[in-house]
């Protein structure tokens, strides 16, 4: 099947968030759609599958002018999308899920479950998607529930599979998975569209990528074309993928943490006798797949969940006992995982947002009463210094795209004296200009003499910032590497491989000092 | 300290969970106070207050002997129907509003309806910007009546003194009774929804159970129904009108200032809005919580002491009316603001007077006829999507209906 867009648009109000798009997708083939959060990739493919009516322009399915007034016309035609949040019910078996508005019954209403089964196990041995079709979804990880949604899609027949932005949920392994599922789907014939902002990713499967930029296609490009020329069709300026950096000055530790073990709700061990030391003026990534205690030991450091056992230190004053704001007070700056989350208050102004954590100190209130001037003066000051694009400093956080959202939460944590930046994913859903000023304000923020922890689960971005490197799995520190130490050697430390096999800093003549 | 119940939530996220990421796609963003979803736009206020006039027209034609009588022979004489049937709703219609705002009388009447429903109504507000569905403000009031009550007929003070001291009394109670929930729900994670409704129930038959007892009887009686409170208990009239009015605006700008523009309201907002990015931000929930539950209750124990403080008068088992669940639908057809609040409670004070005179005038509407108006716009501000299909409005980006939620979900 062959897919044509031509002359797209879709306008919100003034703003048009879709200019006169043209789109060809050829059978079988992986075209990718690349383009920075907000561009206009999400717009286009809600109207590709009936969710937005387009205010002008037509969509051809072979030749054919067509039109989707709802999903339900986009699925008959042919046109599977699988969302960036996953539409399945968490209660129901894959089967079940794979089968939910095409039930199958025998007679008396009774759900054909088997055959539903049988269903499920026909297309993932045809696809070599490997799914329990009587597994619940709940406990499925996230990469398998994406299978499942793509079963879904397949069940009906798509011949055009959208998806979008998929691998931003996924670990590094998961998306070597989904790349080859995306290649046999290729192979059998099926055309995928690609939405994504990471260029890796395109160069590695696309068989064509089209870029767009503000709503406009500014044009379609090989895989062969290379990363930064790809940035730059993205972003419309010269963008430096490689971040500048001077070796780091590290001085003494300032946040110790010394065999800290947390069990969580479920009384789990999700942190295992963890030792680590982050000295003022250097980098440490906590590198290691999503899912091994990083969350939990980044939660410990803030006093938002309490370790069984283990101390934390700060500038060598023990602070396990303090809570959330007794922490951020002694000089502790956070960037959450998950800014939507817990990072900032999306009906928020972004000027009540930058001082979310600060509002009750003397600068920004007196007594019980807010001093709106100081938190106005103060909100102009950090949308100039740190580029937020936003229409005021009243707009409700929401309103802005997710790199200005998170330039909100560094600006606030890295405006306010600190003795320790702990930032984790600070650049997961972020575009690529975002991506390379939030990486030269924590540069900055380290030469200035802070320590820094940040957590990643990116290579590319463990490599771009790290000093040191400090893998976790399982809940322990397999091993502290320096950031000259192989790809594949840190990804087998990832999946926890022993660490005799990997350098360590006392190897290193580089790290001179070594740790008691 | 544990922050509260849910601080076991700490593990880590389902997978599943791990989902809800990054920027939302398109023109829809996460709201993150799900409870906002509630609250009707200004426009669909006023669209379902004329809508539910509208209907009322119909339930006015219906009711009115003389308008059935005149369809009767329609065919005859067609415009005999028509001059009957605008007569009953504009004879209905003028004494609603005559009845409620037409004489000093009336609009006494319709303020001293509406001050406890603004102080109830803001207990609501309160504790909605807060993130917690305030169902308890009826139970807060009848705390707040008995201690203001009590204090008021039991014993002698000084004038000023007296009004003070039952005043206080009120609010303490109303406090005492909010406070509870907080409390609950910080410690132990209680759904406020359930406690609050319980709690109602509790302080209704404690009501009941000390009208039974002798010190809360008056002499001589067994009626339950307490003494009269004392005359320099009961709150100063000014202009006619009892001073509960003055003190029910009182409390909306305090209410509004605490919210707006302080730090305590700050704190508020935020873990109403997102009490994860609040926590993270270093605030208490459970402080959060509680202290929001005590200031709502105080606010409800305010409407109570009015009840009995307004006027002289005794505590019996049903002095309050339903207050306490008018003031529900008081705050979120005022968008839980306190300006919206007062709005609202002074539209709904002056169509439960206006009600009375309604049924006293020509076309003797029944009374039922005002409550039936205040839930049709009830009904009409919970279904947007049907006042917009009505009335024709453009599709706002929120799109179709939204279906029913969950408290917690």
């Amino acid at each position: 099947m062959q897919l044509e867009i031509t002359g797209l648009t879709k306008r919100f109000g003034s703003f048009t968030a879709n200019d006169r798009i043209d789109l060809t997708i050829e059978p079988g083939e992986i075209h990718c759609l690349l383009g920075e959060n907000g561009a206009g990739k999400s717009t286009l493919m809600n109207m590709l599958y009936g969710l937005l009516d387009p205010d002008e322009g037509e969509v051809l399915i072979d030749g054919k002018p067509t039109t989707f007034a709802t999903p339900g016309d986009a699925i008959q035609a042919g046109i599977g999308m699988v969302h960036q949040h996953f539409m399945l019910v968490p209660v129901f078996t894959v089967a079940e899920n794979v089968m939910l508005g095409r039930e199958q019954t025998r007679g008396l209403g009774l759900l054909n479950r088997p055959a539903a089964a049988k269903l499920v196990r026909d297309l993932s041995d045809r696809y070599k998607l490997a799914v329990d079709p009587d597994a619940l979804v709940q406990d499925l990880p996230v990469g398998v529930q994406q299978r499942v949604e793509i079963l879904k899609a397949l069940a009906n027949n798509a011949e055009v599979l959208i998806l979008d932005e998929p691998t931003a949920v996924l670990t590094p392994q998961e998306i070597d998975e989904l790349m080859s599922i995306m290649d046999s789907l290729r192979e059998s014939g099926t055309s995928i569209v690609f939405i994504t902002h990471k260029l890796r990713e395109v160069k590695e499967i696309g068989d064509r990528i089209t870029v767009i930029r503000r709503g406009k296609v500014v044009g379609t490009t090989q895989p062969t074309a290379s990363e930064s020329q790809l940035a730059e069709m993205m972003v419309g300026r010269g963008v430096k993928l490689v971040v500048d950096k001077d070796p780091a000055d590290a001085g003494d530790a300032v946040l110790e943490i010394s065999h800290l073990t947390v069990i969580d709700g479920r009384g789990a061990t999700v942190v295992k006798d963890v030792s680590l030391d982050v000295r003022a003026g250097e980098i440490l990534v906590l590198a290691g797949v999503q899912g091994n205690g990083q969350t939990e030991l980044i939660k410990a450091i803030l006093g938002l969940m309490k370790p069984a056992a283990g101390q934390i230190s700060l500038a060598g004053r023990n602070i396990t006992k303090h809570g959330p704001r007794q922490r951020l007070d002694d000089g502790i700056g956070y960037i959450p995982e998950d800014r939507s989350h817990d990072g900032f208050i999306g009906s928020f102004s972004v000027q009540e947002n930058l001082v979310l954590d600060r509002y009750q100190h003397d600068t920004f209130s007196r007594g019980l009463a807010l001093d709106l001037a100081a938190m106005a003066a103060n909100a102009r000051d950090r949308i100039e210094e740190f580029d937020i694009r936003t229409q005021g400093p009243h707009s409700p956080v929401s309103s802005l795209s997710g790199g200005n959202q998170q330039k909100v939460v560094v600006a606030r944590e890295l405006s306010r004296p600190i003795k320790v930046l702990v930032a984790s994913q600070p650049t997961r859903g972020v575009d690529v200009g975002s991506i390379e000023f939030i990486h030269q304000r924590i540069i900055g923020e380290r030469d200035r003499g802070t320590a820094v922890l940040i957590v990643s689960t990116e290579l590319d971005e463990v490599f771009a910032l790290s000093d040191r490197i400090a893998v976790m799995y399982d809940g322990r520190v397999v091993g502290i590497v320096s950031p000259d130490i192989e790809r594949d050697e840190i990804g087998l430390l990832m999946a926890g491989a022993e660490r005799s096999n990997a350098k360590t800093p006392e190897d290193d003549s580089e790290e001179a000092s070594t740790d008691a | 300290m544990p922050d509260q119940g849910q601080s076991d939530e700490g593990g880590p996220p389902p997978s599943g969970s791990t989902v809800t990421k990054d920027k939302p796609a398109g023109g829809h963003r996460r709201a993150d106070n799900k409870m906002a979803g509630w609250l009707p736009s200004v426009t669909v206020t006023f669209a379902s207050i004329a809508l539910a006039l509208l209907v009322g027209a119909v339930l006015i034609l219906v009711s009115d002997r003389e308008v059935i009588e005149s369809f009767s022979y329609f065919f005859s004489y067609p415009w005999d129907a028509f001059r009957s049937s605008a007569s009953a709703i504009g004879e209905s219609y003028k004494a609603l509003v005559t009845g409620s705002v037409g004489s000093g009388g009336a609009i006494t009447a319709t303020l001293e309806r509406a001050a406890p429903l603004i102080c109830a109504g803001l207990a609501v507000t309160l504790a909605f910007r807060a993130g917690l569905f305030n169902i308890g403000a009826q139970g807060q009031l009848v705390l707040g009546a008995i201690c203001a009550g009590y204090v008021g007929f039991h014993y002698d003070l000084p004038p000023v003194a007296h009004v003070v001291a039952a005043l206080a009394a009120g609010l303490a109670g109303g406090a005492l009774w909010g406070g509870l929930v907080g409390l609950l729900k910080a410690r132990t994670g209680a759904h406020e929804v359930i406690t609050t409704i319980m709690l109602n129930y509790v302080g209704a038959a404690l009501l009941t159970y000390l009208l039974t007892k002798e010190s809360f009887q008056q002499p001589g009686s067994d009626n339950p129904r307490s003494e009269k409170v004392a005359a320099d208990a009961t709150f100063p009239e000014l202009l006619g009108v009892h001073s509960g009015i003055l003190l029910a605006l009182l409390a909306a700008v305090g209410v509004w200032w605490l919210l707006e523009r302080s730090t305590v309201g700050f704190e508020l907002r935020a873990v109403g809005a997102n009490a994860d990015a609040g926590r993270t931000a270093g605030m208490s929930v459970a402080k959060v919580y509680t202290l929001a539950m005590i200031v709502a209750g105080l606010l409800a124990g305010l409407a109570g002491a009015q009840q009995v403080l307004g006027h002289q008068d005794s505590l019996t088992a049903n002095f309050g009316g339903s207050i306490g669940f008018d003031a529900i639908t008081v705050a979120l057809l005022g968008r839980a603001t306190p300006l919206g609040t007062v709005l609202a409670g002074l539209l709904f004070g002056a169509l439960s007077t206006g009600g009375l005179a309604m049924q006293a005038s020509a076309a003797s509407t029944p009374l039922a006829l005002t409550q039936v108006l205040q839930a049709l716009i009830v009904l009409f501000v919970a279904a947007p999507a049907l006042v917009k299909a009505v009335f024709r409005f453009r599709e706002s980006d929120d799109g179709g209906a939204v279906m029913a939620k969950g408290w917690n979900s």
